[in-house]
């Protein structure tokens, strides 16, 4: 177990490293002089010389990769072109509320995935079963980026229930669990929460139908057990790929959740992409999207490490 | 000795003794589905209407009237209402779905062209290139695909060419996947070995035996993919990475119409819907077609 873990941890380690190469080589596939955010067009030769020495551009690429992630492990990745703050600092802020959002979103489309995918299962092929396998193909193939602005329309412009934007009062760093702040989340948090709903849905109704199917199930039944009791034996069968499919999802929901908070204006790294981009803030852009596939990268390490945990049959193999 | 009298001679229909071959099985399966053929009957409307567009379109698209501006569906004169700009709904959702349907399908062409290349090439030479492809390819799953295509279209800066590379570099890595895992299994396979001993070279074993088995799969993986791409690229254009206005596409609709909700709200869902349910008909055709191929006798 011991070994397996560590070999995880080893081949997660080139991934995460070429992650931090493609996110250096993002600046460098941006059109036009990386200076051309700082230097006046018109500035003479000298000054851009000086300043290509000043942040290092006159080294070739491989030098400037090595200082660059040298800084970033250091957790130093520059400072905001368009705000001058430090672009560490500005991502950990937005991560901290897009995390919050995703893991929601992650747990309601679970349950409900769970749920939805448990009923089809026991009841194959039956009306229920087609009602849930509509709902998760309608749950994939939805933009959610439009169902929260059918959302918004429903349950803040029609029926006044709920805030249509932002994340509650006092802004983006003062998030509590109260009331006046729970309110903000529900709508995108349910937006979000569409996909990884229909994902596991499907994946639960598979599996479900499928150990209800084996024979063990039988034998239990014919031991005397009640349905209930079979029940939790399917559960224990069902549970570790399904937390599998949750996490590699709530992976996915990290990025997904760009265009649903650029609806909602909720102030995390969607915004802040969003900003990156728009004022061509690279450091930015390079510091988010580098922050964001770490934490990624790490997701889908910790899946592959607890899912074993979980399930005996994979320790074996 | 025969155990045949001669009053019953042996009567085989001849559709019996020949094999109706696989695709033809496929498309009789396929038309028998009545959910995929009611999806492919929406697609086809919904491409006719795109490229019949100029003649179809009842306004030009482009044409604003501040008169006119945000009307609700049903008006005299505009079926489905007019947007922010007082432009025609109706002629932007049809001529809108030109551009939508490109951004949908074109990354995914490309992608299948460019995977399906690399993947059966690696895949049939095996070995240390095939480490070497597939290892290059898992960096790119160390991204989410949202972000992936944002980060890359973001660097470039927005505009349409850069969003549909960007789209493209998003799915060529899972379609190469596909390809290149079917090719390993297909390589190994007994028919493979016939044809090269009976002497076949091995671009006639790649373009004959590998890629007659392994297309079929390939193929039905990138369609599922369609419904994604076309959700992620109208989603490019609702971040405004996409298309430029006034160019009508039906993710920067959504986007333009936004501030519209308070005020007409069904005319702002409108060009979402039309996204959903091409998404939905693509997924379910997907999904259809993939139950056909999948023949077990």
């Amino acid at each position: 177990m011991f070994a397996y873990m560590l070999r995880r941890i080893v081949y997660a380690l080139p991934i995460a490293l070429s992650v931090t190469v493609i996110c250096f080589l993002l600046v460098h596939i941006a059109p036009g002089d990386p200076l051309s955010a700082v230097a006046p067009v018109d500035a003479p030769t000298e000054v851009i010389e000086a300043l290509k020495r000043a942040y290092g551009l006159d080294k070739p690429l491989v030098v400037q990769y090595g200082l660059w992630l040298g800084r970033a492990v250091q957790g130093d990745l520059g400072s905001s072109v368009a705000t001058g703050r430090a672009v560490t600092g500005e991502v950990l802020g937005a991560v901290s509320n897009t995390l919050l959002l995703a893991f929601v979103a992650a747990c309601l489309g679970f349950l409900a995935g769970c749920a939805m995918g448990g009923i089809a299962g026991y009841r194959s092929r039956s009306v229920l079963d087609r009602v849930v396998s509509a709902l998760s193909v309608a749950g994939v193939s939805v933009p959610h980026y439009w169902l929260g602005m059918v959302l918004t329309i429903i349950f803040s412009a029609q029926l006044h229930w709920l805030p249509a934007m932002g994340a509650g009062p006092g802004g983006s760093g003062a998030w509590t669990w109260d009331y006046a702040h729970i309110r903000h989340l529900i709508l995108p948090a349910v937006t979000l929460s569409v996909i990884p709903m229909g994902m596991v849905a499907r994946t639960v109704r598979a599996l479900v139908a499928d150990v209800l199917g084996q024979e063990f199930v039988q034998a239990l039944l014919a031991k005397g057990l009640t349905h209930r009791q079979v029940f939790f034996h399917v559960v224990k069968n069902v549970a570790p790929t399904a937390l599998a499919v949750m996490g590699l999802q709530l992976g996915y929901l990290l990025g997904g959740s760009i265009l649903v908070e650029t609806v909602f204006a909720w102030p995390g790294t969607g915004f802040l992409l969003n900003n990156a981009i728009f004022q061509r803030d690279i450091p930015l852009l390079q510091g988010t999207i580098l922050i964001l596939s770490l934490f990624f990268v790490a997701l889908n390490l910790l899946v592959d490490i607890v899912q074993p945990m979980l399930d005996p049959r994979m320790r074996r193999s | 000795m025969s155990i045949l009298t001669p009053t019953a001679p042996l009567t085989v229909p001849a559709e019996v003794l020949r094999s109706p071959g696989y695709w033809r099985t496929v498309g009789r399966r396929l038309r028998n589905d009545r959910v995929s053929m009611v999806c492919l009957a929406i697609l086809a409307l919904i491409l006719i209407a795109a490229v019949f567009a100029p003649i179809l379109a009842p306004a030009d698209p482009y044409k604003a009237s501040m008169l006119h501006r945000l009307k609700a569906v049903g008006t005299a004169g505009h079926l489905l209402g007019t947007d922010e700009l007082g432009r025609d709904m109706l002629s932007r959702l049809m001529y809108g779905a030109r551009l939508s349907l490109l951004m949908g399908c074109l990354p995914i062409g490309i992608a299948f062209a460019i995977g399906t290349t690399v993947g059966v090439t690696a895949g049939f030479v095996g070995g240390r290139l095939n480490m070497a492809v597939m290892r290059v390819l898992d960096v790119f799953y160390a991204f989410p695909s949202v972000l992936l295509a944002v980060a890359i279209s973001g660097a470039l800066g927005p505009g349409m060419l850069n969003s549909l590379i960007s789209l493209t570099l998003v799915f060529v890595p899972p379609i190469t996947r596909v390809a290149e895992s079917v090719t390993t299994q297909v390589r190994r396979l007994d028919y493979i070995d016939a044809a090269r001993m009976s002497g076949a070279p091995n671009w006639v074993i790649v373009r004959v035996q590998v890629l007659g088995n392994v297309m079929g799969p390939v193929f039905v993986y990138a369609t599922g993919q369609i419904s994604v791409c076309m959700i992620l690229a109208s989603g490019m254009s609702f971040l405004g990475l996409g298309v430029k206005p006034p160019e009508p596409e039906w993710g920067l609709m959504l986007n333009t119409l936004r501030s519209a909700i308070y005020v007409n709200p069904l005319v702002a869902a409108l060009p979402g819907a039309l996204i959903f349910v091409t998404s939905l008909c693509f997924n379910l055709l997907a999904d259809g077609t993939r139950l056909a191929m999948d023949i077990r006798d």
